[in-house]
């Protein structure tokens, strides 16, 4: 089943990105590599004659250089503050339930934040009363990559906490202890004792972070719509939209190689971190 | 001992935090139980200026055609989440504790296999249905594609903690005469239920917030779930949120549900699915 469904599919897309087909999928028209080339040529897909760069491609490396950190930063702050207090879990909880919330219905909620009328739109209404003009958020280029990446990372922040504050608790009491004893600061026992212990579980969370920057989808989808123009694109989507609106399926396929082409270091990383687990058992 | 932070500035990060993290989801919440006049002039923050009513929720239920897109998600998602549940744990069984020939290089291919994204099968499997019996235009072709894409994840996970089980437990039903079938039904099956909760939890929500593949593989429109209708709302009523969130709050329902009744098997199939893509 996985060989007909997964595989078999897979190394179908990768031919197909070889040649120019027509909406029956089918491999005629062998091209070579005119499919990436096009891609690269495509300014909606990278355009790095100006600056900012932009395109689809421009906009995942962007989501990688703030999502990644922003999600890593916020979870750790909120990992190591929420274990000072009482009320840790009800906190927690409430970071957490977005984790819960579809990538669709996370669309809608935010975009009644970024709403550009004052009267109803949470964000204007505050710029608003802070005596501030109304910005269009979703609706001007410069502004709409990190209203999403925003968005994004108000859903995304629950899982990095979860991982982080479970990796906090394990370090031994008495470690932390020994080093207050010692005389070191709050800030050197982070800097110098708990990082580094939690060096792994933050590789485990930035993987899942990159993983979920490559394949984002639905909240653009629902959001923007890939606008305003095409200024919000990202693979992700430019693939749907090659594939399924613009009848370029090799095109299409192009962009889903490139997409398993940044997954397959993850994929090493999986199965080496699977070999050495089972050398220890 | 200098403290480099002092106790309340801790108490008003978190507290502004968490009030930062509730007041999108709550802002919906209100929006969708105000009247329509209310909802279009101000802001959810009147909340107390209007009557709040349940009108929404049944416009976007009958005329909106959400309660069907309701059942829609129910179709698709429950037999999308037994089916990789039942063939995983049984393949995780084969893994775990028979033998067969490249039985470890196959598993490595599976582990490799979770990280393929979805993207690489679109084409290839919608000329598949299309080709075979049109299984896109009924809930076949969706079911095969979540569990097909489901599975490596299932395998993974239940091998992974099938082999932790005890081998004496194994072979002494295996002494009694148990077929293979039986030890895995009757010793394996009820010893894994932490596993195979978190896991079913995981592949449930997965399914059910699922946008991008509900688009591809449901091709009939009387067959869609929530999120597709949730976008097609979208394009009808831009402006409406009193609509848009109470469509919403259907959609996020049951998933918030299953948080608050099963907090902990939740979070663990969430960290369980975090090495998917």
């Amino acid at each position: 089943m996985l060989g007909l469904f997964v595989v078999y599919p897979a190394y179908y897309t990768a031919r197909l990105a070889f040649y120019k087909s027509g909406y029956l999928y089918d491999f005629t028209n062998y091209v070579g590599l005119q499919n990436f080339r096009d891609l690269f040529q495509d300014k909606d897909f990278v355009d790095v004659s100006h600056f900012p760069p932009s395109g689809a491609l421009i906009n995942n490396i962007r989501w990688i250089i703030f999502y990644v950190p922003l999600c890593l930063i916020l979870g750790l702050a909120l990992a190591v503050l929420t274990i000072r207090v009482r009320y840790e879990s009800a906190v927690k909880s409430i970071i957490f339930i977005p984790m819960a919330i579809a990538a669709t219905a996370v669309g809608v909620i935010w975009l009644l934040v970024y709403s550009p009328n004052p009267d109803i739109g949470t964000l204007n209404a505050v710029i608003h009363a802070l005596g501030g003009n109304p910005v269009s958020w979703l609706g001007q280029e410069n502004t709409v990559n990190y209203a999403l990446i925003i968005a994004y990372v108000w859903a995304s922040t629950g899982f990095a906490m979860v991982v982080l504050s479970a990796a906090l608790k394990g370090i031994p009491t008495e470690i932390i202890e020994a080093a207050r004893v010692d005389g070191a600061g709050e800030w050197n026992i982070f800097r110098r004792i708990m990082l580094p212990m939690l060096s792994l579980p933050i590789s485990i969370v930035s993987v899942w972070l990159f993983i979920n920057v490559i394949k984002v989808f639905d909240i653009i989808y629902v959001m923007t719509d890939g606008g305003p123009g095409t200024s919000s694109r990202v693979i992700a989507y430019s693939m749907y939209k090659e594939t399924f609106y613009n009848a370029f399926p090799g095109k299409g396929a192009a962009i889903a190689v490139i997409m398993l082409l940044f997954l397959i270091p993850v994929m090493i990383l999986n199965i080496r971190r699977f070999k050495s687990e089972r050398v220890m058992t | 001992m200098v403290r480099w932070i002092t106790r309340s500035p801790v108490h008003i990060v978190l507290l502004a935090i968490a009030a930062l993290w509730l007041v999108p989801t709550v802002a919906l919440l209100v929006t969708s139980f105000r009247p329509r006049d209310d909802a279009l002039s101000t802001g959810w923050w009147h909340v107390f200026s209007s009557h709040l009513t349940l009108a929404n929720y049944s416009e976007v239920i009958h005329t909106g055609g959400m309660g069907h897109a309701f059942l829609n998600s129910l179709y698709i998602t429950i037999p999308a989440t037994i089916l990789p549940l039942a063939l995983g744990a049984m393949a995780a069984y084969a893994f775990a504790w028979t033998r067969f020939p490249f039985r470890d290089t196959t598993f490595l291919l599976i582990v490799a296999l979770m990280v393929v994204p979805v993207q690489t099968a679109f084409v290839p499997l919608l000329k598949f249905f299309r080709d075979h019996g049109h299984l896109n235009t009924e809930f076949y072709g969706i079911w095969l594609a979540h569990t097909a894409f489901g599975l490596p994840l299932a395998i993974f996970l239940f091998r992974n903690f099938f082999i932790t089980l005890p081998r004496d437990l194994i072979e002494a039903a295996r002494m009694d005469g148990a077929s293979e079938f039986a030890v895995f039904r009757r010793v394996v099956i009820p010893l894994s239920v932490p596993a195979l909760a978190s896991f079913g939890i995981f592949q449930f929500l997965w399914v059910w917030n699922d946008l991008l593949m509900a688009l591809i593989f449901v091709s009939d429109p009387s067959k869609q779930p929530m999120t597709v209708k949730i976008t097609q709302l979208l394009s009808t009523y831009a402006q409406e949120f009193h609509l848009l969130a109470a469509a919403s709050f259907l959609l996020m329902g049951v998933p918030l549900i299953v948080f608050f009744a099963l907090q902990r098997y939740f979070v663990q199939g969430l960290l369980a699915g975090s090495v998917k893509s």
